[in-house]
């Protein structure tokens, strides 16, 4: 059972891979450049295991782009290298076609970040922490400041609770604070490292609606997260992460789809139904009451047959037919069952 | 992808403001970071002890002397407590017996709390990261850390100065001043002398500072910065109190720190102040440029 999962595992990253592949080269075509692009990108933490290790990385410009990976699979220390805050061990990291972390003083400007969570000074009110973090900005407009800050606050939904001081901030509140922090000025790339983080379903909900809002205004956003579903509302790209090495990258509706589905029947008899799928060569069988499933079989194979097949051997079919794969299968596919954070 | 989305991020690349940098934009910084510095209820609550001093200082000379008339007394160089004795007859002297009482610990222990904490309390609570993306830039952000705790070091001394002068008007009288050398100036005369002083004695903690400001690079808890720095003062005074150890004691920082006094002879006596001052700009080079060495290469991971 394992076994075959692993399989199927490999063949779904080897087929994604292939679609990845085929994406990128339509890619060149067009004239945009990408908005991250990472060679060979390495880091080793004070001589350890590599946390990110030869991660080659391609964010085409305008993508809503999913970064996905179990804890400790390296998506907060890429993310810190390409903003410039450690220095990579190996490889090469470009943002916006400027090579980082040495055009950080041009390329940061035109990126809104959150990193790891918000963080506040908690003596200051909302208001002021923003206008802080907008002084640090050299390039940024001291007459429009002002304006800018209402503007952001108002965009997260805190502009009533904008003087209350941020130590007094819920979760939810500080990661709006954060958020906002992130879109001081248009940007032209967010990096948005679990954006959702203690957000109540209102919350996310408008997470979504700005990230979309923002991806049509041509602002291209590069998000981590563990939330699939939120990946795969929101998300054109995506790519999955596992200790340290980037497993595949492409549009998010083929990797979904990567994930073969699984066909299902439901009956009386199990026992016999299954049998005769074994004999007709289905794999990853398994019976759950009177429910049984398999890997969905090849698309040479019509299922009419093998509907025909379980009726002509006596079987009782109250349902049959094949359940769409989700990202989440594919994402356990990709990274394995294993609950464990690699060590 | 069509090109109606991507022409809006191609526009906001083009316009004015987005390449252009103010000048000014580092003293903007460096407001923002002053403004900040003095919006934490600890830093009153330092300057709160700073100011106190010199009211216990002058309630205990006015107690101790209730009777009237100090009795001795005399012009000696130096040494603080010397001081002491002249605030009964004038209470500009306060000025004096406050810096001469608190640079030794409480200033400087002050401003190590303030420098060790300039880096290192914005990498532990992680607001460092989102300075270093906005981007403020590591070198100048390091340069207005350092400017900011030069302006803490100023304030401070410039409270007790100011406390101990409005103590000293209200406890004591006031009047011509008797310099060191026995010559009197005016009070007016007097003012501006003690202004220099709080000037030197801020310029003295520089050294310190600036050691401050390294040691707070080199951690990412605050807590264990300021303590570093504190307790390396500590040492350093010890270090300079054992006779023994006269050898070393001229690359002390904190050696040459009494010799503020020396503002008050007529003329002003420069040979050791002079000293101090070549001492401390040694530290800030040497310090500063350890500082900047580590905090440009450093990785940020809080
Ligand atoms: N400051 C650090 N020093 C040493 N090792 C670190 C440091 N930060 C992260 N690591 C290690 O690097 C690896 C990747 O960590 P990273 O934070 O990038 O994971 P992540 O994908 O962001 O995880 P999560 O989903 O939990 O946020 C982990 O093995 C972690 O132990
Ligand atoms: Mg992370």
């Amino acid at each position: 059972m394992t076994d075959t999962a692993a399989e199927a595992g490999d063949a779904a990253a080897r087929d994604a891979r292939a679609r990845a592949v085929r994406a990128t080269g339509a890619g060149v075509a067009s004239p945009a450049a990408p908005v991250i692009r990472t060679r060979g990108l390495t880091k080793r933490y004070r001589g350890g295991r590599p946390a990110v290790d030869g991660l080659d990385l391609t964010v085409p410009a305008g993508s809503v782009f999913g970064f996905l990976g179990p804890n400790g699979s390296g998506k907060t220390t890429t993310i810190r290298m390409l903003m410039g805050l450690i220095d990579p061990t190996s490889g090469t990291a470009e943002v916006l076609g400027r090579p980082m972390p040495e055009a950080a003083r041009t390329v940061l400007p035109e990126v809104g970040a959150l990193i790891e969570g918000p963080a506040l000074y908690g003596f200051l009110n909302g208001r002021d922490n923003l206008l802080r973090y907008d002084r640090a900005d050299p390039t940024a407009d001291p007459r429009t400041r002002r304006a800018r800050v209402d503007e952001a606050l108002a965009r997260v939904g805190l502009a009533a609770a904008s003087g209350k001081k941020a130590k007094q901030y819920s979760l939810g509140m500080k990661q709006r604070l954060g958020l906002a922090a992130a879109l001081l000025r248009p940007r032209r790339l967010l990096v948005l490292d679990e954006p959702t983080n203690g957000l109540d379903p209102q919350g996310m909900r408008e997470i979504r609606l700005l990230v979309r809002e923002l991806a049509a205004e041509g602002t291209t956003v590069f998000l981590s997260s563990h939330l699939l579903d939120e990946i795969e509302q929101v998300c054109t790209h995506a790519a999955v992460m596992a200790r340290g090495r980037l497993i595949v990258q492409g549009p998010v509706a083929d990797l979904a789809a990567s994930a073969r589905g699984r066909l299902a029947v439901t009956t009386p008899d199990p026992g016999d139904a299954a049998r005769i799928l074994k004999e007709h060569g289905l794999t990853g069988l398994s019976t759950d009451g009177d429910r049984l499933t398999a890997d969905a079989p090849p698309a040479a194979v019509d299922l009419a047959d093998l509907n025909a097949a379980l009726v002509g051997g006596g079987v009782r079919v109250r349902f049959f037919g094949v359940e769409r794969g989700s990202l989440e299968d594919a994402f356990v596919a990709l990274t394995g069952e294993g609950f464990d954070v690699a060590g | 992808m069509s090109q109606a989305e991507k022409s809006p991020a191609e526009r906001a690349i083009d316009p004015g403001p987005q390449g252009s940098r103010s000048p000014l934009w580092t003293l903007g910084l460096l407001r923002s970071e002053i403004s900040t510095l003095l919006r934490r209820h600890r830093t009153y609550a330092l300057l709160a002890v700073l100011a106190a001093v010199p009211v216990l200082i002058g309630i205990a000379v006015r107690i101790e002397t209730g009777g009237g008339g100090g009795g001795e007394g005399g012009a000696e160089g130096g040494a603080g407590p010397a001081f002491l004795a002249q605030v009964t007859n004038n209470g500009f002297f306060l000025v004096f017996a406050a810096l001469a009482a608190t640079l030794p610990v409480f200033l400087p222990m002050a401003v190590g709390v303030v420098a060790g904490d300039a880096i290192a309390g914005e990498a532990s609570s992680g607001t460092l990261r989102y300075l270093l993306v906005a981007p403020a830039g590591r070198t100048r952000l390091l340069l207005v850390k350092y400017a900011s705790v030069l302006a803490f070091c100023l304030i401070a001394t410039l409270v007790v100065a100011v406390s101990a002068l409005a103590v000293g008007a209200l406890l004591f009288p006031v009047g011509d001043v008797t310099t060191i050398s026995g010559t009197r100036i005016g009070f007016g005369e007097g003012l501006v002398r003690a202004g220099l002083t709080a000037l030197v004695v801020a310029v003295s903690l520089a050294g310190f500072a600036a050691i401050g400001l390294f040691v707070s690079t080199l951690t990412g808890s605050g807590i264990g910065a300021m303590a570093a720095t504190v307790g390396l003062l500590i040492t350093v005074q010890i270090l300079d109190s054992i006779p023994q150890l006269s050898g070393v004691h001229p690359y002390l920082f904190a050696h040459y720190w009494m010799s503020f006094a020396d503002v008050l002879r007529e003329p002003v006596y420069w040979d050791d102040l002079s000293k101090n001052f070549q001492l401390q700009g040694l530290y800030v080079a040497v310090f500063g440029s350890a500082a900047w060495a580590r905090f440009t290469a450093k990785d940020i991971t809080a």
